[in-house]
């Protein structure tokens, strides 16, 4: 398998971060970063992996299956992330969670029809003080109501029915 | 100015988070503008075991939330072994409740690089690991551009600013498990593995990452360091409570007027930073309970909180100080939800490897959600807290207690919240 120039870059650079004969040590990095490209963790990804970090496939295999960011199937183009950990939950958390279901037509780890959308009720993600919080794909936003989340999916929705420019 | 998540509150004493509203404050040259690397310059100049009792002079405990002795944990470490030695730094921030670490790595990305190479000298160590939660993608890639800024500068590399010192530091990505906050977990996860807790000992200062001598510590530990250093380990102390040294970011949520992270001095009363830091209780509800320091810490009720929120206070107290994350909560708060969400986290984080723990937070899991969806019976209130106290200490690492410890204390503590529960079910009964 190749990937982006910047994602070999990257995978250069960290397979020459860890001591001498610990590879596996990349293992998990290179998942989460390969994932954003394949879209998920496919069998074919887990066999490059795995050669590349010098491990069976199966030590990558057993890795993937203990990480929750990590994906057997594609999610969404845009991954919708609902805290509703208890800093959340007290101010609106589970409120905000429920108006994305409907507002998005899914449930939890499900994706649109179109494939563009996908929501996850996940765990605390480090944004009590600022809650309720989500994340969109690698993206935070903070004192999230239902009416900011609408702006939110609406502004991506419009951005995904713009034409492209010539790619 | 720039612009913060939160307000900070003029009651803040600011030590690591004096840079935190400059303009830039990410880079070196705002950092070196202001103290930065004068630490550094300092520390090469003392011996590692000089560097080392000025840490334990400065009576810093460890943030992550165990809080055990900074100072203490660095002179484990066997600094003349044969080995390799590691600095690893736990950024992997998942405590629910907690949201500091964020802030030091976006805003003072060079205060942590500088904390860790103090370490570095202390330890004769020359390469660091810095793992960082996958949620925190962003800030994988920030701390990736400050280490690249550092090296570009000879702040990094080798023969640091020209000292002959070497160290090498690199960001590592978590990818979603809150087990590998767990230092021995962690560990594992760096190497490329599950995250499944080790037994200890040994401890990881005797072999810890790849079976060598690591240094472990919290970011927000490291990043205490440079102010230790540069004003010196007493000036730390005095600014908290005895044994309590320095102060710390608290990350305020739930029901206050002003949620946010704010630091503060060790020992700080509990009651005037949620009144008056964090600005009380809106619509001026009455305070039902506080969770003093993450989601693992037993819950205080209000009559308990006239108290200063340093570590030994709050052990006294039947709780912990935890990692800083102190969630409010008011009059109107349903405790059984609230019991019931802390332990859907557990069931979904635990590793799994031991078995109290897995089967233990499952059970609880099921019991707590019956009990809320309305299938609840009297004996669950007590199921509850005996099937708790069969997991305490039963585990390889404290996620286990960290699960039962706050049921127990809800459970005990606000029974006649439960009891509520099933006599309101006997009158929709009828």
């Amino acid at each position: 398998m190749t990937f982006s120039p910047q994602l070999e870059e990257r995978f250069a650079k960290m397979l020459a971060a860890y001591p001498e004969g610990r590879k596996r040590s990349a293992v998990v990095p290179m998942l989460i970063y390969a994932q954003d490209e394949t879209r998920a963790i496919t069998p074919e990804l887990i066999e490059e992996v795995a050669r590349r970090c010098e491990v069976a496939p199966l030590q990558v295999d057993e890795v993937v299956g203990y990480y929750s960011m990590l994906h057997r199937q594609p999610l969404g183009k845009y991954h919708v992330q609902v805290c509703t950990n208890i800093s959340c939950l007290l101010v609106g958390g589970e409120e905000l969670y429920e108006h994305a279901k409907k507002k998005l037509g899914i449930g939890h780890k499900e994706v649109t029809a179109d494939g563009q959308f996908s929501l996850e009720e996940v765990e605390c993600m480090g944004a009590c003080s600022w809650a309720p919080a989500v994340e969109i794909n690698y993206d935070f936003h903070h004192h999230v109501t239902p009416e900011k989340l609408d702006q939110l999916i609406d502004a991506l929705r419009k951005a995904q029915s713009m034409p492209h420019d010539g790619q | 100015m720039k612009t913060l998540y939160n307000e900070p509150s003029p009651l803040e004493t600011k030590v690591l988070s004096k840079r935190f509203g400059l303009e830039g404050s990410e880079t070196l040259d705002v950092y070196l503008a202001n103290d930065g690397f004068k630490a550094f310059l300092k520390a090469r100049e003392m011996s590692p075991e000089q560097i080392i009792d000025e840490v334990k002079a400065s009576a810093l405990r460890g943030r992550g939330g165990a809080g055990f002795p900074t100072g203490l944990k660095w002179s484990f470490v066997p600094r003349t072994s044969p080995k390799p030695k590691y600095i690893v730094i736990n950024g992997d921030e998942s405590e629910p409740g907690t949201c500091k670490d964020r802030l030091l790595m976006e805003y003072d990305p060079h205060q942590l690089i500088e904390g860790i190479l103090i370490a570095g000298l202390a330890m004769d160590a020359h390469k660091g690991y810095l793992y960082i939660r996958g949620e925190y993608r962003y800030l994988i890639e920030h701390m990736d551009r400050a280490i690249a800024e550092a090296y570009s500068r000879g702040y990094l590399g080798k023969n640091i600013a020209g000292t002959g010192f070497d160290f090498d530091l690199y960001t590592h990505s978590g990818a979603g498990a809150y087990e590998c906050g767990e230092e021995t977990a962690l560990l594992d996860s760096l190497e490329g593995k599950r995250g499944i807790p080790r037994m200890k000992p040994p401890f990881p200062a005797v072999a810890g990452a790849w079976a060598c001598p690591t240094l472990l510590n919290n970011v927000e530990t490291f990043s205490a360091v440079p102010a230790i250093l540069r004003d010196g380990g007493a000036a730390f102390a005095a600014l908290g409570t005895p044994k309590n040294g320095g102060t710390r970011l608290v990350c305020i949520s739930g029901h206050v007027n002003k949620p946010g992270v704010y630091e503060l001095p060790l020992g700080y009363p509990m009651l005037k930073a949620i009144y008056e830091v964090a600005g009380g209780i809106p619509g001026g509800k009455k305070l039902k309970a506080v969770v003093p320091g993450g989601s693992s810490c037993p819950i205080l009720k209000a009559d308990e909180c006239d108290i200063p929120m340093d570590y030994d206070t709050l052990a006294k107290a039947g709780s912990m100080l935890g990692s800083g994350g102190m969630v409010v909560l008011d009059e109107t708060t349903d405790m059984v939800k609230f019991a019931l969400r802390i332990m859907r986290f557990y069931a979904h984080e635990s590793c799994g490897w031991c078995i109290p723990c897995r089967e233990g937070t499952t059970w609880l899991r099921k019991i707590l959600q019956r009990f809320h969806d309305g299938g609840g019976r009297r004996e669950d209130i007590a199921l509850l807290g005996e099937l708790s106290k069969n997991m305490l200490g039963r585990t390889f690492c404290a996620l286990g207690d960290a699960a039962a410890m706050p049921t127990i204390s809800i459970v005990e503590k606000f029974a006649e919240d439960f009891e509520k529960r099933l006599a309101s079910l006997m009158v929709a009964a009828g």
